[in-house]
């Protein structure tokens, strides 16, 4: 084959920085505790994010039982149902997906993948993770405060969500919301400058940019985004905590509220929506990016196959994350827009296809003719692949005006963005999880329980949500607490809305499971060694499992060649890792 | 074409120029900018997130001024000061603006000085700009008391739009706050460059980092960027 050179030795320049200084902890509370170490933080990171998706997930069940037995459980009335909503969703899009993937596995493998000691700055992420701990926490206080948390909906849209007819429009639920947000905010923008320098700036001798794992580029792509993208929320969340508490009018229109007409006029509701989407459908890929890059890692270590097209999915990652930027209208199509910005947005939203249907190519052309090991997580990867492209096929109808507009508010939507940056990243994140699992705490999970959980949460996921396209399709709205005796809604929806809520009620089960293989893994789970998947790129070429403070020992790693070297002919073993010299041995990497 | 600016590393620059010094960057392993350390890369990485923060607020704040149905106060008329018996327009801004300008040349001569280890002028310089940001946000206060004396609410104002006092309050009180935040940490540096922390290597209290005399120039990085922001609220909001 003509890219395979016999010789991967290159000049490997010397050292340009010296090595950094690392924090060395003296007590158990500046270890474990407040850790400066970008590992524990993770960890942090991880237990945190998990803790307040299980909150999530309960609500998610008690909808659903809501939705699918009506009238059987008197405790959720309208006000709680609404309520359970607007947690749920954003819980989920921003507490868990973007804690977990960002600040639980950027953290972890940052620094792992690229060669480093550690983040560059320990003392600003170890900040990160207790703003990113208060925001939550403060979060979940809606849940005691008086009136209870906001039932604005996950994007809070104005004005209803600052009046009283909104659960918590008036008392502190909205104001809680809004605080959480601009402190996950700011804690987020600490680790975040973390990792983008850690990733331009602290490389390790040999691993260029275009040498890193697709995981790295993902993680990186995604929180240059979040780093643009998530001032606009915050601006949002201080004008409309201005227009609750101070009586401005940024986002109040001339509006009467039970029979009273209010002081505040003027303002523009539609303001809001710009700026909340301009943060809001960049975020739809701060998840999707992280997810994309580690299932590309993960496909290729377990069909022992190089990535197809890598620097293909590089440009992938970097066109989508631009493109991200430009599309955010096409989720105001009903807001009312000039028909020629809904053609703009439409064909920037369809545009946005081609770099991410050549990634689902190259993922499958990674596997072909692959040494397809079906392991847990390349089970996930599998699962994530079709149900990515299931969402993303949806995405198409909704991209387009015509389309949406009979669709926006029904289920189908629902449906669409619960597979498409719901089901498939978290599926992305479990498979993640199964790979990393024996690097953080040296033992592998329970290979039995993980077979049960992928199989009950990959087909469960799709028992809820197909049947969901089909409810939109009838028409049934979303965001209704009881749909009643309505003439276009035919009894058999009833009875569908009933089994998908009996699914979610088993696919949450699943999910208790798969903690307690975390927790059961801990202890008696088989022992993993450094290197159980055989994988090539750094942090499997750690001295120590799980790898100590400052992950290397006395020498830095210096890099050979990039991260996919796997079966290449004429090499000893089907994996080559990135540190071993190339004197002499091939490398599949491509002549640059 | 030969770059002569003192930095702390001392690195020589034997790469190429222009679009393929770039690409070799970009390409090269370690470090993708040459010659910029972590504090540095960090500081222009966050100034870019806050850009937007600050575009936010400033369209926003267009956005408010253009689609609200009640004329908007002149800025002229609202934001003039009555010296010896006349009036004249935008004259405590202007003053203002001056000094927060003037603030960033004796922020640029302390970059200076630091790196020629002159530390006592260093201090000093960096004490003036913080007295200049301070005088600054001193002389704001005095404008918001003067608003707040005639009826400017942030709700409600006597001459028109109430977004005008919203958007105002708003975004000067934003800026402000980064003002204020920039002379703290002048205050900060100063004590330490002044104490000889970058001398004697002595290590931060919080990271236990030894520090540089760098940290004067990102210092100044953000104070340039507070300056220039503000440059572009007096043309948006006062000049408009």
């Amino acid at each position: 084959m003509v890219d395979i050179r016999s010789d991967a030795s290159q000049a490997i320049p010397p050292a340009e920085v010296e090595d950094a200084e690392l924090y060395h902890p003296k007590s158990w509370w500046t270890k474990y505790v407040f850790s400066q170490d970008a590992k524990i933080i993770a960890i942090q990171y991880s237990m945190t994010a998990t803790a307040i998706g299980m909150v999530a997930l309960v609500l998610s069940w008690l909808m659903r039982l809501q939705l699918g037995f009506p009238g059987t459980f008197d405790f959720i009335d309208a006000d709680h149902y609404y309520q359970f909503i607007t947690m749920h969703g954003m819980i989920m899009v921003i507490y868990l997906l973007t804690a977990l993937f960002l600040g639980g596995f950027g953290n972890y493998l940052i620094p792992l993948m690229v060669g480093a000691r550690d983040m560059v700055f320990p003392y600003a992420n170890m900040l990160s993770y207790w703003l990113y701990l208060l925001a939550v926490l403060v979060l979940a206080a809606g849940f005691f405060a008086p009136g209870g948390p906001t039932g604005a909906g996950w994007t809070l849209y104005p004005p209803q969500a600052i009046l009283s007819g909104t659960p918590g429009g008036k008392d502190w639920g909205i104001l809680l919301m809004l605080f959480s947000l601009i402190l996950f905010i700011i804690g987020f923008t600490m680790g975040g400058l973390n990792y983008v320098v850690t990733v331009l700036q602290g490389r390790a001798r040999g691993m260029t940019l275009m040498r890193m794992p697709l995981t790295i580029w993902g993680i990186f792509t995604a929180t240059i985004m979040a780093l643009l993208a998530f001032p606009a929320l915050f601006v949002a969340a201080v004008m409309m905590l201005f227009d609750r508490l101070l009586g401005t009018s940024f986002f109040m229109p001339a509006i009467v509220e039970m029979g009273e007409q209010l002081q505040q006029g003027g303002g523009s509701p539609i303001l809001f929506q710009h700026l909340f989407w301009f943060f809001g459908h960049p975020e739809v890929y701060i998840v999707a990016l992280p997810a994309f890059g580690i299932v590309s890692d993960l496909i290729s270590t377990h069909a022992r196959k190089n990535i197809f097209g890598y620097r293909m999915m590089v440009w992938a990652i970097v066109i989508i994350g631009a493109l991200s930027f430009i599309v955010w209208a096409h989720h105001m199509y009903v807001s009312g827009m000039n028909p020629k910005f809904g053609f703009f947005f439409a064909t920037t939203t369809l545009i946005i296809a081609v770099p991410t249907a050549i990634k689902v190519y190259n993922w499958v052309l990674t596997l072909w003719r692959g040494d397809i090991h079906l392991s847990l997580p390349m089970l996930f990867a599998l699962a994530f692949i079709v149900t990515f492209v299931n969402g993303g096929l949806t995405g198409l109808f909704l991209g387009n005006v015509v389309v949406d507009v009979p669709l926006s508010d029904t289920m189908f939507v629902v449906a669409h963005f619960h597979m498409v940056m719901g089901v498939a990243p978290i599926l992305v994140i479990f498979g993640a999880i199964y790979h990393w699992y024996p690097k953080v705490t040296g033992r592998m999970l329970n290979e039995a329980m993980g077979q049960i959980h992928f199989w009950v949460t990959f087909l469960g996921a799709y028992l809820i949500f197909f049947p969901m396209h089909y409810l939109g399709l009838l028409g049934i709205p979303r965001r209704y607490h009881e749909l009643g005796e309505t003439a276009f809604i035919p009894e058999s929806a009833h009875t569908l809305n009933a089994f998908i809520s009996v699914m979610a009620l088993t696919v949450g089960a699943a999910q208790i499971l798969f903690l307690f293989n975390l927790v059961w893994s801990l202890k008696k789970g088989r022992e993993a060694g450094g290197n159980p998947w055989r994988a090539t790129t750094l942090e499997w070429q750690t001295p120590q499992t799980p790898p100590a403070h400052g992950n290397w020992g006395k020498e830095l790693p210096v890099v050979y060649r990039w991260a996919y070297d796997y079966s290449v002919p004429g090499a000893a073993e089907d994996f080559i890792p990135q540190n071993q010299p190339g004197l002499g041995r091939p490398t599949r990497e491509a002549a640059s | 074409m030969a770059q002569s600016v003192p930095t702390h590393t001392g690195e020589t620059d034997e790469r190429p120029h222009g679009l393929r010094g770039v690409v070799a960057d970009f390409s090269s392993d370690q470090r993708a900018f040459k010659n910029v350390s972590w504090g540095k890369a960090m500081m222009w990485i966050f100034l870019l997130s806050d850009t937007f923060i600050f575009g936010c607020f400033l369209l926003a704040y267009m956005t408010a001024r253009m689609s609200t149905p009640v004329p908007w106060p002149n800025p002229s008329e609202v934001f003039a000061l009555t010296i010896g018996g006349q009036e004249i327009p935008l004259i405590l801004i202007a003053i203002m603006t001056f000094i927060l300008i003037s603030s960033s040349g004796t922020m640029a001569m302390a970059v200076n000085f630091g790196y020629r280890r002159d530390r006592r002028t260093t201090a000093a310089l960096m004490l003036l700009t913080a007295v200049l940001g301070a005088s600054f946000v001193g002389m704001q206060a005095f404008e918001w008391s003067k608003l707040i004396a005639e009826g400017v609410r942030p709700w409600e104002n006597p001459w028109g739009a109430a977004q005008f006092g919203s958007s105002f309050f708003m975004i000067t009180g934003f800026h402000g706050t980064h003002v204020s935040f920039g002379v703290l940490f002048l205050l900060i540096i100063a004590r330490k460059v002044w104490r000889g922390d970058f001398d004697t290597e002595r290590r931060g209290f919080f990271t236990s980092r030894k520090g540089n005399y760098e940290i004067v120039e990102i210092m100044g990085l953000y104070w340039h960027f507070v300056d220039l922001v503000w440059v572009f609220i007096f043309a948006f909001f006062y000049l408009w």
